[in-house]
């Protein structure tokens, strides 16, 4: 096994740090890696998708897990595949989709590993369950049991802590999943435009029970009567008959499409509020006037950015976050109040991503509640700052949270409130973690373990 | 840690009651809150800028002992203070003395001083706070260094030579920890009104704590490795910098 320093940063590449990166190929690694790490603790990293500081630990260790990247076995009487927790979304779709199967939660790249989105517990434009709530059975290894198999009745606490955990609980290295049978690669997607954020909410509430898949794209620039108009995309999986005659020999083929690349070096400030709002309109008119339906593949309906490798460069070295929030259905105002402010203040965001949850997520820290969430990107500015903590009030007092994973630059002291069930997690953490050698820099920025380190 | 917008959780300041840090951290703790550790040579004095620190919404102000001409404690100081308060996002080295320059022309002592404590004394305490941030894996290091350094004058070549030497000495330091996750920030001010310079005839371009305060919050946030207050200054300097020595000695600066 190789070990080398590394400079690492999340997706938005903002704050990098220094850490000793470890690429285990096997359990035992993992086992010895996580038993006695460095003294500034240790931390499992997927593929670097985490926006902020999730998956550095500065001055640390970080167990690279991608050569973990085995398929080990598919059960096509109970429908589920045993992976390794490297393995990406991507080789696991190659492998599935030609058989017939879909995993049930699919989020918004590919590229992400099993292991990274079971940690986070992540969702998709899927509304009824998370991706946690769709694992069997999965090995973690953690500094006060070594390797171990959670199941998530058996193991209830230790299961839903370590799901959305964050990696702080253990390195997850094994899991079982549930998958949905689909006929086909593709996605009968229906598209209409909305003229503002009600209008946009509203037709969600009304037609959304007859879409597996619903998600809006908003306008953020847009202001006045305007405000939030969207891009309404819903979808569900093609049966065979959906397809067209030419396409029916490739129906389970998941057509990846060859990769372009956003250039290496691009100056801060390419994105400003013209050249944005240039891109958003453009965007927006592309986007049939009357309802529309087209047969898509996977990828362009999911992963509509993985088609641009490494598309975050083009926020230049500076970087940018993610602000994502959830809010309570009948809290729609903040929705608005968000996309209000968002607009007066110009930020130059690209589309903001509107869904709706109809489930809570199980899992003690994780993100989903019933209710909506709101995505944007946003350049790295510090005049952010007063902006995001403003919303952040909103949405607490709202009973509402914003997304660890996506997490960058939270005020530490409103985990708590967003986070109803963050002793019940530090405790079950604890007794997982006594020694506290589970660290990364999050849990240094936000001290989500409690264990009140000042950084050390 | 520090955050992607660029809010600090922790701030050490060398020199704890120096005019300038005092407006800098203001402005960092205004944003976000902080905790703060103050390091002067009479710690007691701090207690007037921890109470406008708190005020300005430092979450925490501690104070402790610190003299830049002790060399000896340097390395225990340095230990003793990243244990009991953990990892520092910001190191602001901001202690200094102007001196006496006609005293220091032919008082050995007087000008050992002055060397002393704003290049001996820098270097001696920044080796081991060097590597405890190289250790930490993050934070930024800032040193105060002044135009004084960037041409020598005949009015206060002592100050004016120890600040070249440390300013070249931090150059070095931004080097190495090139790809240790730590950024280094050489701020390079001009004339500016504090009790340092208390008496003195103001020179061209003066400016107020607030400016350079504002200059150090804004070059951190867009990751400067060298920041010029004011602005202009690069450019004058840039000027006297290429002077033939008969021009600039005419000038009597
Ligand atoms: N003012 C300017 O025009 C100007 C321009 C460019 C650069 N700078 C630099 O900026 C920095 C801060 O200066 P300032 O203007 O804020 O002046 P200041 O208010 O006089 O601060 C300097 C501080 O250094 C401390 N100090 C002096 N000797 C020390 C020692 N042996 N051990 C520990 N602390 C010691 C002093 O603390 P006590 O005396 O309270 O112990 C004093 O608070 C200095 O490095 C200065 O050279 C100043």
């Amino acid at each position: 096994m190789i070990a080398a320093p590394e400079l690492l940063s999340g997706w938005g590449r903002t704050s990098p740090t220094l850490a000793t990166v470890h690429r285990p190929d096997d359990l035992e690694h993992i086992v010895s890696q996580v038993a006695a790490p460095s003294p500034r603790g240790v931390i499992a990293r997927g593929l670097g998708r985490s926006y902020g500081d999730a998956a550095q630990n500065a001055g640390g260790d970080v167990l690279s897990c991608s050569n973990l990247d085995a398929v080990l076995a598919i059960d096509v009487e109970k429908g589920t595949v045993t992976v390794e927790s490297g393995v990406s979304l991507d080789t696991l779709l190659r492998v599935l989709l030609p058989l017939g199967w879909f995993p049930m939660v699919i989020p918004g790249t590919s590229y992400v590993t099993i292991g990274g989105a079971i940690a986070s517990d992540i969702h998709g434009k899927f509304r009824h369950g998370s991706f946690a709530d769709y694992v069997d059975r999965m090995r973690v290894v953690t500094p006060a049991r070594g390797a171990c198999m959670l199941e998530p009745e058996g193991d209830a606490k230790e299961f839903w802590a370590t799901t959305g955990g964050m990696g702080l609980t253990g390195v997850i290295t094994e899991a079982t999943l549930k998958l949905q049978p689909v006929q086909t690669s593709r996605i009968v997607c229906d598209t209409e435009r909305t003229n503002d954020v009600d209008d946009c909410m509203a037709r969600m509430l009304e037609r959304d029970h007859e879409y597996r898949y619903s998600v809006a794209w908003i306008d953020c620039l847009a202001s006045g009567g305007h405000l939030g108009r969207a891009v309404l995309t819903r979808g569900n999986h093609a049966t065979f008959d959906d397809l067209a005659f030419s396409d029916r020999a490739t129906a389970r083929e998941y057509m990846p499409r060859t990769l372009l690349a956003a250039p290496q070096w691009i100056p801060n400030g390419l994105l400003n509020p013209l050249t944005v709002r240039a891109f958003n309109e453009l965007w927006f008119r592309r986007a049939p006037r009357e309802p529309h339906r087209v047969v898509e593949g996977i990828k362009p309906f999911f992963f509509p950015l993985d088609s641009v490798r490494d598309w975050n460069r083009i926020y230049g070295p500076r970087g940018f976050v993610q602000y994502q929030f959830v809010v309570p259905s009948g809290s729609e105002r903040v929705v608005r109040t968000a996309l209000q402010r968002f607009s007066a203040a110009r930020v130059p965001t690209f589309l903001a991503v509107l869904k709706r949850f109809e489930h809570d997520s199980r899992s003690l820290i994780g993100f989903p509640i019933s209710g909506w969430t709101l995505a944007l990107d946003i350049p790295a500015a510090p005049e952010l700052t007063p902006l995001l903590d403003g919303l952040d009030e909103l949405v607490v007092e709202a009973g509402g949270r914003v997304y660890l994973t996506k997490d960058s630059r939270l005020r530490p002291e409103l985990l708590a409130a967003m986070y109803p069930r963050l002793d019940n997690w530090r405790s079950t953490r604890a007794a997982l973690d006594p020694g506290n050698l589970l660290r990364s820099d999050m849990d240094r920025r936000l001290d989500l373990s409690g264990a009140g380190r000042r950084g050390a | 840690m520090r955050d992607a917008l660029g809010e600090v959780q922790s701030v050490l300041v060398l020199g704890g009651t120096s005019d300038i840090a005092l407006a800098t951290v203001r402005k960092v703790v205004a944003r976000r809150g902080a905790r703060v550790v103050l390091a002067a040579r009479k710690p007691e004095t701090c207690d007037s800028a921890a109470a406008v620190l708190r005020d300005a919404g430092a979450s925490e102000v501690h104070s402790v002992a610190f003299d830049a001409t002790d060399f000896a404690s340097h390395e225990g100081f340095v230990r003793a203070t990243f244990d009991r308060f953990g990892d520092f996002d910001l190191v602001l080295v901001a202690f200094g003395v102007l001196g006496d320059q006609a005293r220091a022309e032919h008082d050995p002592g007087a000008a050992l001083e002055i060397v002393q404590t704003n290049f001996s004394g820098t270097v001696s305490v920044t080796v081991p706070v060097v590597t405890r941030l190289r250790a930490q894996g993050h934070g930024d290091l800032v040193l105060l260094s002044s135009v004084a350094g960037e041409r020598v004058r005949r009015s206060n070549f002592v100050y004016g030579s120890s600040k070249a030497g440390i300013d070249g000495y931090y150059q070095g330091v931004a080097a190495s920890l090139a790809t240790s996750g730590v950024r280094v920030m050489i701020v390079r001010a001009g004339f500016v009104h504090t009790k340092m310079t208390d008496g003195l005839k103001a020179a061209p371009l003066s400016v107020t704590v607030d400016a350079v305060a504002d200059a150090v919050v804004r070059g951190l946030a867009r990751g400067r490795e060298i920041v010029w207050v004011p602005p202009a200054m690069r450019y004058v300097m840039v000027v006297l910098r290429h002077l033939p020595v008969a021009v600039f000695r005419r000038l009597r600066l």
